[in-house]
């Protein structure tokens, strides 16, 4: 299995290293053609007006905030059934980005409230959701933090983000069911999207450019977790050499 | 096979009830919650009345997820903990007895207090015949989700800040439900049934995902 070759951090390190400049270079290009259409070819929206261009940055933080708790999800997954020794790297490495991510569409969607509903917050059902979702990054994120040990850390962490992936339709469900005023879905819907394909297009490519932008730091944020290991686990050495009579260090698998 | 059951609840709820009387203070905390809101809203019957049944149900998801530090800790501390995830029984099964002889000690009191505190809060009797249904059917879910955050927070020395953290975003579900249950009694136009009947759903649900998560990280912990 193609994924097993990249168990050893060392060969995962050197693909990290040819793979990253690409990446870096696509997330550039995308960015580049996304914010300038964006920004200088989409049109004025004839009600709102410039703050349309929040949603070009908006929506795919909001979109990214979601993928970023799957690609967590499939992590706790690897970790829990597989025990692939980069999953919880992976997991670890995917949580502040998608507390990032949460902000910077809860801060874009408040900043579009003001001008759009006159305030920059409503008890909506899709704010309120993502809200819990940001507590949830941010729990998660003080879960890992907490815990000394990386690996215990790292399964504890798992089983919570498989717990919260199991409870996030469950809460996105009682919440729409306690207050709906959001819009409704309006790119993915059955009958195809209903935004004029001079706003879509911009959208899409920004989406892309964030996409880019998650893998970019993502991979880069693995390679350092790897190295803090590294680190963690040389100090562990170090000291137990220059105390023999101590605890002896254990070896770490996702050194 | 349902004797070591019978004899672990047993022993758990007697622990619970004896060591520092941990459902005596639960309902004491419920009482000085529902007593400082209040202060803090005005002192408005009408007011209270409407929210009541919200005031109630954030009292009792408090004072639950501050009795939820002893559901594993104590254990953990003097070591019988471990003694029974090496005893060979389901660990699913044992954090499923140890839940449930939590809520008796600590959920139940709170139900059996909260006409009471309605008293205090100006709820009409159907209102409060509700509210107490529906903590009845839903802070097992409370206890049972609790769970998860305890025993993920169980290794730590101070994990009840961070637990009440973890278990506060999936708990949201209950309180909704269990909120606009007690309040479709008391206005009209939505049944009572429907909210209460997802209310126990969850709870089933909770019953079934809380102790395989809690086993699943009570043996990460332990080793």
């Amino acid at each position: 299995m193609a994924l097993w070759d990249y168990a050893n951090p060392t060969r995962f390190l050197r693909l990290v290293d040819i793979v990253l400049p690409w990446l870096i270079a696509a997330c550039a290009l995308a960015f580049a053609i996304g914010l300038y259409k964006s920004f200088f070819m989409a049109p004025e929206d004839y009600q709102q007006g410039d703050t349309v261009r929040i949603m070009f940055i908006h929506v795919p933080a909001a979109w990214l905030a979601m993928m970023c708790y799957s690609v967590m999800a499939i992590s706790a997954l690897g970790t829990l059934v597989w025990k692939h020794p980069l999953a919880d790297v992976s997991a670890k490495a995917a949580a502040p980005l998608g507390a990032a991510f949460t902000f910077i569409s809860l801060i874009t969607g408040s900043l579009w409230g003001k001008p759009m509903w006159g305030t920059y917050w409503v008890w909506d059902a899709r704010l309120t959701s993502v809200l819990v979702l940001f507590i949830m990054y941010l729990g998660l994120m003080a879960l890992w933090r907490t815990m000394e040990d990386p690996i215990k850390a790292g399964k504890a962490a798992a089983v919570l983000t498989l717990v919260g992936a199991f409870n996030l339709p469950i809460i996105k469900f009682s919440v729409d069911w306690w207050n709906t005023l959001h819009q409704p879905a309006s790119v993915i819907r059955l009958d195809g999207p209903t935004i004029h394909p001079d706003i879509l297009i911009p959208l899409l490519v920004m989406a892309l450019a964030f996409t880019l932008l998650f893998f970019t730091l993502h991979l880069a944020a693995m390679r350092n977790e790897i190295f803090r290991r590294r680190v963690r686990s040389m100090r562990m050495k170090a000291a137990a050499s220059a105390h023999p009579a101590g605890a002896t260090a254990t070896a770490q698998p996702a050194e | 096979m349902s004797g070591w059951v019978g004899a672990l609840f047993v022993r758990e709820l007697r622990l619970a009830v004896r060591v520092g009387g941990s459902g005596v203070i639960g309902v004491l905390f419920f009482l000085a919650v529902v007593t400082v809101i209040p202060f803090g809203v005005g002192p408005d019957l009408n007011l209270l009345a409407r929210i009541g049944p919200a005031i109630l149900w954030i009292g009792a998801l408090l004072a639950t997820l501050l009795g939820l530090d002893r559901l594993f800790q104590a254990d953990r501390d003097d070591g019988a903990l471990d003694l029974m995830i090496m005893a060979g029984r389901p660990l699913e099964l044992i954090v499923l007895v140890k839940c449930l002889a939590h809520w008796m000690a600590t959920g139940l009191p709170l139900v059996f207090a909260a006409p009471v505190l309605a008293i205090f809060l100006n709820l009409d009797p159907v209102a409060i015949a509700a509210v107490t249904a529906t903590l009845l059917a839903g802070t097992p879910a409370l206890t049972l989700i609790g769970a998860i955050g305890a025993s993920l927070t169980v290794t730590l020395r101070r994990g009840g800040l961070l637990m009440a953290v973890l278990v506060i975003p999936l708990a949201i579900p209950v309180l909704i439900f269990g909120v606009s249950a007690a309040d479709a009694a008391i206005q009209d136009p939505v049944p009572f049934m429907t909210p209460f009947l997802i209310l126990c759903a969850l709870t089933l649900v909770s019953a079934v995902v809380g102790p395989f998560a809690a086993a699943t990280a009570l043996r990460f912990a332990s080793d």
